[in-house]
């Protein structure tokens, strides 16, 4: 039997959604281990762990500890690292266990190398047999796929995003206090500003469906036909090629290949996409996927569910009024 | 009026062309490297080129790469001084370990007493895809650490640095001496000219044992992940659209 902790990451005082992946993986990697417990570690202003405590829960945390200070309302790396090792240090852990997103890519090592653990990053499966761990983690830009065995304990596992998906196993955790192990007002690294995205649209590793958009657009005005198919879907999130963003038609950040974002949504529609090979490491394990382009042999139809080879500028927007009908009628 | 002139260690490892077709290799646990085209890994050429365009702003300064390896690695150090880094050490290992921890270790041990104002990596390698190593040395060395800086700069003896996060951007500002682990978006960085070239062959590149931490992470299989069907073309034009709506419905149930 070994326990498990989780850093459950928090931002703007709300739970993220990968936070409650890496519970629900905590949660099978305790039971796996012969029934541990869970601890989830929530760090923010005053008042943020009691509003995650019940979600946590639900999602299997048997211990929920709230670290709570004003200065923790910005991501202080140091004080958060420092934390979450003086917790999993005092023993009985089998594993410490975060989220692949920006936070938890900038925690894992520093916790790592605070415990003189082994790490294993962006997992997505993790298999215990006995004394041995074993993790799958997509090397080579997805085109490889790892299986890694770690010795030791406790090991530091950070989870891809979207690839556990958040179970409820409706537990009511007791809860516990901790003061940062740090000042988190004196950090070192200090956030000056935040500067926030694309209003009220989901981040790209949370969204079910994501509309991208290629230089197949031909103009960046006519990059708003990608937003209005966005917005017929609802929820969905944009992204765009590296060819899109070099150009400046869309921010770095909404980038969708090898060396910006690795998304798998539900549904991945590819507008006046060819289908670059550092594009295809971004988005190929999407769910479902979708091409709309105007070359019949453009790569991207190698991979598409779906294809309709014609001019964006026409069929974008046909589909745009289609779904939102059929948005209407469901 | 010139920043002051900075000592900037660059981290930098070597990798596969990224545009590969990849085979397993016959022992089942690494990838087939035949015929593949090995370089300086992309994040690690940002790095790089980071680093010389501090010191070229301050007109000073120095650039020094490093890298952990087997001997085929000096090819990528001495393509960094043909870019303009003025030396390297090579840290010589039989390969690089699949423990990232065991690397930082080995780098750490070097760069300790460096007297470097900044280290900087890429923010992650395109073959282990982890992003461990870079942050893992700041911790070992006890210094501030900045991940996956997409802008970087040095203003009145602090660094400054713009961080993507997820539909948003971080600004912060630390202390030096610092660890900066590097995204795209800092620079594109230059082909070395053919003076550039000829100079790297004159600078010192120094050898010496890597002193690597202990392995605990092994690779026990590599594996291809299994090919998306072939794709099926459902139509021209916006006639098509309503086939399409209809399989998403139906068929995927996504709509």
């Amino acid at each position: 039997m070994a326990n498990v902790v989780v850093f459950a990451e928090t931002r703007g005082g709300t739970l993220r959604k990968v936070a409650l992946e890496a519970v629900t993986a905590a949660r099978a990697l305790a039971d796996a281990s012969g029934g541990g417990e869970v601890h989830a570690i929530v760090a923010g202003t005053p008042g943020t762990a009691s509003a995650a405590t019940q979600q946590l829960g639900a999602h299997g945390a048997d211990v929920v500890i709230a670290v709570e200070h004003a200065a923790l309302a910005q991501f202080a790396r140091e004080s958060i690292a420092a934390t979450v090792a003086e917790r999993a240090k005092q023993g009985g852990y089998r594993a410490v266990v975060l989220g692949f997103s920006t936070q938890g890519r900038d925690l894992g090592p520093r916790l790592a190398a605070k415990l003189d653990a082994p790490i294993a990053a962006d997992v997505t499966e993790i298999a215990v047999s006995g004394d041995s761990l074993t993790v799958k983690h997509p090397g080579y830009a997805n085109k490889v796929t790892l299986t890694l065995t770690l010795t030791g304990s406790p090991v530091v596992l950070s989870v891809r995003p979207g690839a556990f998906t958040a179970k409820e196993s409706g537990k009511t955790p007791r809860t516990e206090s901790a003061q940062p192990a740090l000042d988190p007002s004196a950090e070192r690294v200090v956030v000056k500003d935040v500067v926030e995205g694309a209003k009220g649209r989901p981040d790209l590793g949370e969204a079910q469906v994501i509309v991208a958009g290629g230089r197949g657009l031909k103009a960046a005005e006519n990059f708003k036909l990608v937003e209005e198919l966005a917005d017929a879907f609802g929820n969905a999130a944009v992204g765009a090629t590296r060819a899109v963003t070099d150009d400046g038609w869309r921010p770095h950040s909404d980038q969708i290949g090898q060396t910006g974002r690795q998304v798998s949504p539900q549904l991945y529609l590819a507008v006046g996409i060819s289908g670059a090979i550092q594009h295809l490491a971004g988005m190929r394990t999407s769910k479902t996927i979708v091409a709309i382009n105007k070359d019949k042999d453009a790569p991207i139809f190698k991979v598409a569910d779906y294809g309709i080879v014609g001019d964006v500028l026409e069929v974008v927007p046909a589909l745009t009024a289609a779904v939102a009908a059929a948005k209407k009628g469901s | 009026m010139g920043a002051p002139a900075v000592k900037i260690a660059v981290c930098i490892k070597r990798t596969p062309d990224s545009e590969s077709r990849f085979k397993i290799a016959a022992s089942g646990v690494a990838i087939d490297e035949t015929g593949l085209k090995f370089d300086m890994d992309d994040f690690a050429g940002y790095a790089v080129e980071a680093a010389l365009q501090l010191n070229e702003k301050a007109g000073g300064g120095e650039t020094v790469v490093v890298a952990v390896g087997p001997d085929s690695v000096q090819e990528s150090l001495r393509k960094a001084m043909s870019m303009g880094a003025e030396r390297a050490v090579h840290l010589k290992a039989d390969a690089v370990p699949a423990d990232g921890l065991a690397v930082a270790k080995a780098l750490a041990a070097e760069l300790r007493d460096g007297g470097y104002d900044l280290i900087l990596f890429g923010k992650h390698a395109f073959d282990t895809s982890a992003g461990v190593v870079g942050t893992a040395t700041a911790e070992l060395l006890g210094l501030p650490c900045v991940t996956a800086a997409s802008q970087l700069a040095i203003v009145n003896g602090k660094g400054e640095a713009r961080r993507e996060l997820e539909g948003a951007a971080e600004l912060v500002e630390f202390t030096l001496p610092a660890v900066v682990t590097i995204d795209e978006g800092v620079a594109r960085p230059r082909y070395p000219s053919l003076k550039g070239i000829m100079a790297a062959k004159k600078k010192p590149l120094e050898t010496k044992p890597a002193q690597l931490g202990a392995s605990r992470v092994s690779v026990q299989k590599a594996e291809l992940p299994p090919e998306r069907p072939a794709g099926r073309i459902i139509g021209e034009g916006s006639a098509a659209v309503p086939e399409l709506v209809r399989l998403l419905q139906t068929e995927a149930k996504v709509l």
